[in-house]
């Protein structure tokens, strides 16, 4: 139901990977990261002066830039399906 | 010889394994069909002599970046006797997609399941052998760290290469497009094989990035850390620095003269006011060298500095650059060179240019050095340690200035992620390996760059002989006059041109140079340039030293990183001009207030 980007996610917030669209060489390298549709992600903390945000998926912390962030649709948890 | 490669993700521990395997004895060498130099050890393994590759990390094989590249290609024209993958097990859910891929080349492969320290306390674990059956592949879990499990990956190596190499990487792009295929494979035997707790307990990376990526904290605390870095180095090294030029200065005195008393006076000058005094003073700063090491070494490997990315890159996003930039800057304040080399990771080559512009402004230990001898010759101990730490900040300033003019020229929108790996503290073993290495790559250039640069120095200051007595009318003399209507408006006199000259080639030398140009070493000769000039002459001195081009090793890296004359040409012409028009600034104005 509540369909959104990560971009969206406030720190703490639950979700899961509904779709990434990115350019071929970012989608690579989302996929090499452990960015897939289907997995869980975590929003950790957001650096201050719309700096990056900082995601964790499984046992990785990854940091990226809210740009990148609105490519990936996710599907928050915790707000009905 | 037989060679073995070290492939995997970056942050898996490679370097530490490769460091352990070849005992730091590493040298960099080239290889056919890649342009990059790579490192590579050769090592005794079951009465024969082995040859082991590092090469870049890499995410995937089929990756887009140049080290991605690299990587193909090397394997592509050097297929390797045994390929030694290493995967971090705190990870592995995301690292076996590599595995898989490599897999499919037909290697030699002998897998290691590295920081197996870190991952049982995250409560994962891992049926190695299990693991072994399914992917038909040796599997050993290792802490590279501690050496856990060490002896048993050697073992394996030396039988896994009795083997001939199965498999030529022909056709490698067209095999590597098998994506679905490593998807399912990868998910089959991760069910079968890992336990990862499903809720894991708050570590103490959690705790710590709460304070240091804390929103106002985080950047107050990192200038912070920094500043007691700097400050550390400077209230520990110096005592040490006068301790060595104590030595050195007595040993000339009680043996060096005495010894060469009955040679001809040019000789004996040449021998102890040349060579002597030049390398003894340059020697003196090799404690703070160390000490600077260790500092970056414990930066570097606590995982501290992919969070200065992460709070640096707002502001680095502005300047047309991003965090990772960042952190090649930071890596700049120990050498330029290798952060130079560093800029590879990035795939937009306009922002690998900037980057490249920006890097050689890091205040590099070299230059460092000569900040030392200068502020402790010219300032109170008291405020030493500020004046050093204000040319960091016009190191910065220069940085952010020139992203500002050139980042129109240099425009990329290149996505950035960055992987934040667990904070971990990096072992006495590990920091000794890697200030030694520091340290032998300076002694190597010393003998290289420093010994040829002082003799010349003091054959510059010696010839011709009819003018012994008089300075203006030696070589060195004459150039330092030539260069004067230059140097003269930003209050560089004859023997600091000559001293800037020598920095071209290296900032190691330009102390070195001083000491023969004046004859003098240690304490006296800094007593003596604190007599020549006033402080406005010796701010003045390091800010162009601070800004101009820092080394030839830089120059030749901008030019073999960018492969474009044109680029070179730019970083060095601009990076004069800003270093003569800052001094001149600086010093006009600073007499213009009557100072």
């Amino acid at each position: 139901m509540s369909s959104t980007t990560l971009a969206t996610l406030q720190p703490g917030d639950d979700a899961t990977i509904v779709s990434i669209r990115a350019e071929e060489a970012l989608h690579q390298r989302l996929l090499a990261l452990g960015f897939r549709s289907g997995k869980h992600v975590t929003l950790v903390r957001k650096a201050s002066f719309s700096g990056p945000l900082q995601v964790r998926i499984g046992t990785t912390d990854i940091m990226l830039r809210r740009t990148e962030a609105t490519k990936i649709t996710i599907c928050k948890a915790g707000a009905g399906t | 010889m037989k060679r073995v490669a070290l492939l995997g993700m970056p942050n898996t521990g490679k370097s530490t394994l490769f460091n352990r395997m070849t005992g730091g004895a590493a040298r960099v060498g080239n290889w056919p069909g890649i342009t990059v130099e790579l490192l590579s050890g050769k090592i005794l393994l079951g009465g024969d002599m082995v040859e082991i590759i590092d090469l870049p990390g890499i995410y995937d094989l089929h990756g887009y970046s140049d080290d991605e590249q690299v990587v193909r290609h090397f394997l592509h024209d050097n297929v390797p006797d045994l390929a030694l993958v290493i995967l971090n097990t705190t990870q592995i859910e995301r690292q076996m997609s590599l595995l898989l891929q490599l897999s499919q080349l037909d290697l030699n492969v002998v897998v290691v399941l590295n920081m197996a320290d870190e991952a049982k306390k995250f409560g994962i674990s891992v049926d190695v052998a299990k693991m072994s059956s399914l992917l038909e592949m040796p599997i050993f879990l290792l802490s590279a760290k501690y050496g856990t499990g060490y002896q048993e990956v050697m073992h394996a190596i030396t039988k896994a290469l009795r083997y001939p190499t199965p498999g030529m990487a022909e056709e490698l792009r067209s095999q590597l497009e098998k994506d679905k295929y490593i998807e399912t494979e990868m998910s089959r035997v991760l069910k079968q094989t890992v336990q990862i707790p499903a809720q894991m307990s708050e570590t103490l990376t959690e705790k710590l990035d709460r304070v240091m990526l804390h929103p106002w904290l985080g950047l107050p605390i990192f200038f912070g850390v920094m500043y007691l870095l700097f400050q550390g180095i400077f209230l520990f090294g110096q005592p040490l620095q006068s301790g060595v030029a104590g030595v050195f200065a007595w040993l000339r005195d009680n043996a060096l003269t005495p010894i060469t008393g009955g040679f001809p006076p040019l000789l004996q000058g040449l021998l102890l006011d040349g060579i002597y005094n030049g390398l003894a003073t340059v020697a003196a700063f090799i404690p703070i060298i160390i000490l600077f090491f260790v500092f970056m070494a414990l930066v570097e490997d606590s995982g501290y500095l992919s969070r200065a990315a992460f709070l640096m890159d707002a502001l680095m996003a502005r300047l047309g650059l991003d965090g990772r930039g960042f952190v090649m800057m930071l890596m700049g304040f120990g050498c330029n060179v290798p952060a130079l080399m560093g800029t590879r990771v990035m795939r937009s080559r306009a922002m690998r240019l900037l980057t490249m512009l920006v890097i050689p402004f890091s205040l590099c230990s070299a230059r460092l050095q000569v900040f030392i001898f200068f502020t402790a010759a010219l300032f109170a101990p008291k405020t030493a340690p500020l004046v050093v730490f204000s040319l960091y900040l016009f190191s910065f300033a220069a940085a952010i200035l020139t992203a500002l003019i050139f980042k129109r020229r240099f425009h990329s929108s290149e996505p950035f992620l960055l992987e934040l790996p667990p904070y971990r503290f990096p072992t006495a073993r590990q920091m000794a390996l890697r200030s030694w290495m520091e340290v032998h790559h300076f002694l190597s250039r010393a003998t290289k760059f420093i010994v040829a640069g002082v003799v010349l120095v003091w054959l510059l200051t010696h010839f011709p002989q009819s003018a012994a007595g008089s300075r203006a009318d030696t070589l060195a003399g004459m150039i330092g006059g030539f260069f004067q209507p230059v140097f003269h408006p930003v209050g560089i006199n004859e023997q600091l041109t000559i001293a800037l000259i020598f920095g071209f080639v290296a900032k190691e030398i330009v102390i070195g140079a001083l000491a023969v140009i004046y004859g003098l070493s240690g304490d006296v000769l800094s007593n003596a340039i604190g007599q020549q000039l006033d402080w406005v002459q010796a701010y003045s001195f390091m800010l162009f030293t601070l800004l101009y081009t820092p080394c030839l090793a830089t120059v030749v890296t901008l030019q073999s990183e960018s492969r474009q004359i044109k680029f070179t040409a730019l970083a060095l012409a601009w990076s004069l001009v800003l270093a003569w028009t800052v001094s001149f600034a600086f010093y006009q104005g600073a007499r213009a207030l009557g100072y």
